[in-house]
Order: structure tokens, then C-alpha cells, then sequence
């Protein structure tokens, strides 16, 4: 994991992060950079399968980690999360089961979803993960629904929903936004913003120089976040979650981090993306950052680097192998769970 | 029982659901303080607060998204939609969303959300306030939709649609709101989805209608008794489920099908139900199965009864289909 690069340190003294972060500061970071790892090395797996063949689709997340990571881990039990395209690592974090989210990679009878979505899509209702579709933007005024009935039913859960810069320009966002404003709701909307929606950058998604901005429009909070720091990454949100889980009312952040893959693999980002991109985006390598900050400081050895990476691939990799010897879901699934229950006939198979 | 007009019905059925379960709440334009725009609402906020009965900002897609997401909580929301005119902004929601949301999660996250709709024309209200597009929701998978036509039905169907474990349109005919009014049972009596009514048996030909497009059938059964022609109609209540039972045992009866509905004909439910009696009752038929139809043009306003079926045109169909055998 260690990379030739130089990479942008991340500008905290010892003494500073402890005070961002509390007592436990060092373990937390260790148990981020590992989830980091994990989720760095499931994209390089997939991605190699996929050239291969043997993977359909991947939304993959690199250069995302930190955010996800931080928000796996800076919300509680009680707290949704509604994700965008590429938040699938925060799932894990809050405990869906890596061969799980596997068998949904590959649309396998073990899909907890029974291959109904396409890959990338996982749903884990155990750890209040939402399902999602692949319409850009309607989470948004669903987390403000699901967040009024937790301030209704008076429950400690928060509610944080994702999106990318693209999802900015939908008619949810304005509409979820406004509402969330309207009836203060505790959701914290998380702007994941990757500066491309496949090929647009956002100075042609918006004509304001920052997305959290917007916030201003709704009475609503907004604010700027370095999303290649994990550290600043989790303050943002526990914080956020602390406000809203308070009745303070619904927060906008805007991450700001780098797309370092294509949208996904049928796109060819060299027609759009200055040619410089990755090496920008390698300087600012949210889990290199991390890394580094952890071995300059003394609180991860080489040996442990290595062992952990070591024991990423090695999850992925069962996890595969288990996935790949899954057969697909059975051809009387594909009726089931249109309704409740079949009370009347419907086209289908045999029907 | 109590003598009620059909948004009477809805108002007091919202009430006494509301009552029985905490969990049901309602939102929309202008249902709060005000009660809605046609009252169906009215003194909801006063009994139940503004927490449950929420006025929201005017933004459909905002309504029904927020619904879907209380609904994943656990909510019974009930969402207004003030005339179906303007459910569009929401069809996102609805199609790609709320439709889909337990097939997509392979059951994990039902979404069991109820959408109440004025609809349908012969109010004076143009272009955008008397659309009758229940087919576009017809045609996706994952939906119920259900249409009263008298006070009763209005109120069995909507404790059936609050009961339900699925999503439903539940399309009101607000053209007969308050013209005609009908004993109600006071208690909790449900219609279950997809059973037809047969509001008057007859031999000769059947008139399939439903909404306020019922009503009308009825009478122009009455006029062709007159003349010796037996009617049976039959009133669909729940176009999905379709009570194919009914429709088919009726045709196999009488020989003879007329369709009616206010919707433009093309693509219509008319065409639906018309294929599902070809495929299944073909052998039973003694005419071709006629549509009295709204045209297919966008909905007018100086001409709205030279467009709306009525009990004239129901006749003449259903003369002309006795006629051809």
C-alpha cells in the first residue's frame, strides 16, 4: 500500500487529533485505515474481475474511503443511511457481512436481494443500509421521510443520506432539501462530490463556486469538507449527527475528494478528465494520507501495514471464491416480491 | 349506517383509522389547516395535530418521497396528491421508487404507502384538473390501484389500502364527491382489492365502468331496460388486482362486452381488460367488445361533455353490440 508518490500530508500535530477526536483517537484511526484497506482492496479485486468477464457492473469507490469509512463509523445503531452509488463500504462498516455484499456482486442465489439489483446496489436492512435504485437524487427526500417518523416516534437515530455533485442539479434535492428545512428533520445530507458526474464537471453542474452553499437557500447549515482526510471527514459527521440526534436541525456537507476510476467500467474518462487527474488525485490518496500519518506518527508498523493488507486480500479473495461457486438465484424468484403475496394471476413464467 | 356523500365517506375513514392506529399519519398541499382543497381533510389537523396531519411544501416528488421514507420506518403515511393532474412530478418516485422497493431489496424494505387522488373530469376543470391517467400506473408492476365509486366502496376500499401490506393509488372520482350519497356502515368494514361489484345483474350485454364512469353505466342499464335489452354492469372498484373472475364469468354470460372509462382510449384500461376477454372469453363472445372511451386528445375544456362518455353514448354502444348478433 505504501506508494512512490508524495502525498499531501494531513496537516495535524499529535495533540491536535486527540483533540478532534477524543480519547481512543489512536485506535479509532487504526480501525479506519484497516476498513480503508478492505475497501481499497475489494474495488482492485473487482476491478480485475471485471476486465475478466466474471463481473457485470462495479460502482467503485476509490479515492471515497475515508468518507465512508467515517461515516460507518461515526454513526450508531439507531442511525439510516441512505447511500448514492458508492458508499456500499460504509454497509460493511456497520456490520453487513463481506460475503454478503459478495453474493450481490454477483447476483448470486445468496444475494440478500436475490440478484434483483444490479451489482453495486447491496441492501442490508440489518444495519438500516436503504435499498437503492439507480435514479440519481430520490434518496434525498426519502431520508427527510424516514428522518421526520424518528422525530416523530421521539427515537435517538439520525438519519444521513448520500449523493454525488450530479445528484445537486435533481428536483430531489431541492425537494429534500426544502423539506428538511421546513419540518427540521435530523438528517445530515452528505454531498460526496467527486467533481465529475460521469463526464461533467461540476462547474457545468452549477454555477456557484461551492455545492454547500446551496445549503443557504433551505436556512439549512453548509459546509466544505476535505473528503480525502479522514480525520476532518469524521468530525464533520459526528458532529452533524450530534446536532441533529440534538433537534438541532439538518446539516449539508460537501465532501470534496477525487473520482480516482472511470464512472464505471464502460466509461473512458481520457475524453473528458485533464490529463494530469490521477496524479492530482494520488497526491490526495485518502488512504494513503492516512497511512502516512499513522507510520510518521508511530502507531502502525510496517509489519502490521502488511499483515492487514495481507488479510484484506485473503477475505476478499473466500469471499469470491465462495460467491463464484453460488448459483444464480431460482427462476421462481424472479415473480416474488413484486407484492406481498401473489393473490392474482400476473405475466411470468408459466403464468 | 350513515347517510353519507363520497368525500364524506374519506373524511370520516381517515378519521376512524386515524383513531385506531397512531402510525397513520397523513400529508399534503393544503390538508392540514385548510382540510384539503375538497375537504377531505377537514378538521383532521384539529383532532390529530400538525404532526400527523402535515402540510408540506408544494412539491409532489417531495410528498411522495417523504412518504416512502416514513413508510421504511414503519409510518402508515397517507399522501394527497390535490388533483392527479399533478402527480407527475412524484412518477419518479412512484414508478422508479416506491413500486419497486421490495422487489429491488429482495423483500427487506416493503414500502407500504397510500396515495389518495381526485381524478377524472365533468367539473369544469380544463386540462389539468379532469385527467383520468390511471393507466400509467396500471402498467407498473408493484402498485395497487383502486377506485370507489360509491360512499361504501370509498370507505371499505380505503381501510383495505391502510391495511394493505403494498403501495396504492387510491384514485378518488371527485365528480361525484358530493352528487350522490349512500349508506355507510359505521364500523370498520372492509372491501378486499380485487373483487368487482355486480351492481345490477342482467343477461343481454355487460357495461364494465368504474369511478364515476360507474354510475352512468348504471343508468344507461336502466334506459336499455326500457327497451328490453338486459344489462348486467359491473364495477371493476380495483383495476389492479383485476377481478378477472367477474369480468369473464360475466361475458360468458351475457356474450356481450361494453368498456367504459373517461381515460383516452389508446393504451387505455379499456385495452387491457378488452385482451384479457379476448384471451380468456373469446368463445363466449357474440360482438366485438366496444370501448366508450374519453378521445384521445388532451382533456378540453369548452367541450368536456362532448368528450366525457355519458349514459347516451353507453346505450348506443350497447344497442349496437345486441344489434351485431
Amino acid at each position: 500500500m505504501t506508494s512512490p508518490n508524495p502525498v499531501e500530508p494531513l496537516p495535524y500535530e499529535t495533540a491536535a487529533v486527540e483533540e478532534t477526536l477524543g480519547p481512543g483517537w489512536a485506535e479509532l484511526l487504526r480501525t479506519a485505515y484497516r476498513w480503508m484497506v478492505l475497501g481499497r482492496t475489494i474495488d482492485a479485486h473487482l476491478q480485475v474481475l471485471q476486465r475478466q468477464g466474471r463481473l457485470d457492473f462495479l460502482g467503485a469507490a476509490p479515492g471515497h474511503e475515508a468518507v465512508n469509512v467515517a461515516a460507518g463509523l461515526a454513526s450508531t445503531r439507531e442511525d439510516w443511511v441512505f447511500p448514492g452509488l458508492r458508499e456500499q463500504l460504509i454497509a460493511l462498516v456497520r456490520g453487513h457481512a463481506l460475503p454478503s455484499y459478495v453474493h450481490h456482486l454477483f447476483s448470486d442465489a445468496k444475494d440478500p436481494a436475490v440478484g434483483r439489483n444490479v451489482p453495486g446496489h447491496p441492501t442490508a436492512r440489518e444495519v438500516h443500509y436503504v435499498s437503492m435504485s439507480s435514479v440519481i437524487g430520490t434518496q434525498l427526500t426519502q431520508a427527510v421521510g424516514l428522518a421526520y417518523a424518528q422525530k416523530l416516534k421521539a427515537d435517538t437515530g439520525a438519519t444521513l443520506v448520500f449523493f454525488g455533485d450530479g445528484a445537486t442539479s435533481s428536483n430531489d434535492f431541492h425537494a429534500g432539501l426544502n423539506f428538511a428545512g421546513v419540518f427540521q428533520v435530523p438528517v445530515v445530507f452528505c454531498c460526496v462530490n467527486n467533481q465529475w458526474a460521469i463526464s461533467l464537471p461540476v462547474s457545468r453542474q452549477t454555477a456557484v463556486a461551492s455545492l454547500a452553499s446551496k445549503a443557504a437557500a433551505y436556512g439549512l447549515p453548509g459546509r466544505q469538507v476535505d473528503g480525502t482526510d479522514f480525520i476532518a471527514s469524521y468530525r464533520a459527521l459526528a458532529d452533524a449527527l450530534k446536532q441533529a440526534r440534538k433537534g438541532e436541525g439538518p446539516v449539508l456537507l460537501e465532501f470534496i475528494l477525487y473520482r480516482m476510476t472511470p464512472p464505471s467500467e464502460i466509461e473512458d474518462p481520457v475524453r473528458y478528465q485533464p490529463a494530469d487527474w490521477m496524479v492530482r488525485a494520488a497526491r490526495l490518496d485518502p488512504v494513503v494520507r492516512l497511512l502516512s500519518w499513522l507510520q510518521v506518527h508511530g502507531r502502525l508498523t510496517d509489519e502490521e501495514r502488511d499483515r492487514w493488507q495481507a488479510d484484506a486480500d485473503h477475505e476478499v479473495r473466500a469471499a469470491i471464491e465462495l460467491a463464484e461457486g453460488t448459483p444464480p438465484p431460482p427462476a421462481e424468484s424472479v415473480t416474488e416480491d413484486v407484492y406481498a403475496s401473489r393473490p392474482y394471476a400476473s405475466a411470468g413464467p408459466g403464468g | 349506517m350513515t347517510e353519507l356523500n363520497l368525500v364524506q365517506a374519506i373524511n370520516r375513514t381517515l378519521r376512524d383509522a386515524m383513531r385506531q392506529d397512531p402510525n397513520i399519519l397523513l400529508l399534503g398541499e393544503d390538508i392540514g389547516v385548510n382540510g384539503g382543497v375538497f375537504r377531505a381533510t377537514e378538521g383532521l389537523f384539529k383532532e390529530f395535530g400538525a404532526d400527523r396531519v402535515i402540510d408540506t411544501p408544494l412539491s409532489e416528488t417531495g410528498i411522495v418521497g417523504a412518504a416512502i421514507g416514513m413508510a421504511l420506518y414503519g409510518l402508515k403515511p397517507v399522501a394527497e396528491i390535490q388533483f392527479l393532474d399533478f402527480i407527475y412530478p412524484a412518477f419518479d418516485q412512484i414508478v422508479s421508487e416506491l413500486a419497486k422497493f421490495r422487489y429491488r431489496s429482495g423483500g427487506q424494505y416493503p414500502a407500504h404507502v397510500v396515495i389518495r387522488s381526485p381524478y377524472g373530469g365533468g367539473i369544469k376543470g380544463g386540462l389539468y384538473h379532469s385527467q383520468s391517467t390511471e393507466a400509467y400506473f396500471c402498467h407498473t408492476a408493484g402498485i395497487k390501484v383502486v377506485v370507489p365509486s360509491t360512499p361504501a366502496d370509498a370507505r371499505g376500499l380505503l381501510f383495505s389500502a391502510i391495511d394493505d401490506e403494498d403501495p396504492v393509488l387510491f384514485l378518488e372520482p371527485k365528480r361525484i364527491y358530493r352528487s350522490l350519497t349512500g349508506e355507510v356502515p359505521d364500523g370498520t368494514h372492509r372491501v378486499p382489492f380485487g373483487r368487482a361489484r355486480i351492481v345490477r345483474e342482467g343477461s343481454d350485454v355487460t357495461l364494465f365502468a368504474y369511478g364515476a364512469m360507474a354510475p352512468l353505466a348504471a343508468e344507461a342499464a336502466e334506459t336499455l331496460s326500457r327497451d328490453g335489452v338486459s344489462a348486467e354492469v359491473v364495477d371493476l372498484r380495483s383495476l389492479v388486482p383485476l377481478d378477472e373472475a367477474t369480468c369473464i364469468a360475466s361475458v360468458e354470460k351475457t356474450g356481450r362486452a361494453v368498456i367504459v372509462h373517461e381515460a383516452a382510449r389508446f393504451c387505455g384500461f379499456g385495452a387491457e381488460l378488452a385482451a384479457v376477454l379476448a384471451e380468456k372469453a373469446l368463445y363466449s363472445l357474440k360482438a366485438p367488445i366496444v370501448r366508450v372511451t374519453g378521445f384521445d386528445t388532451p382533456f378540453p375544456y369548452a367541450l368536456e361533455n362532448l368528450y366525457l362518455p355519458n349514459a347516451e353514448r353507453i346505450v348506443h354502444a350497447a344497442r349496437n353490440a345486441v344489434r351485431a348478433s
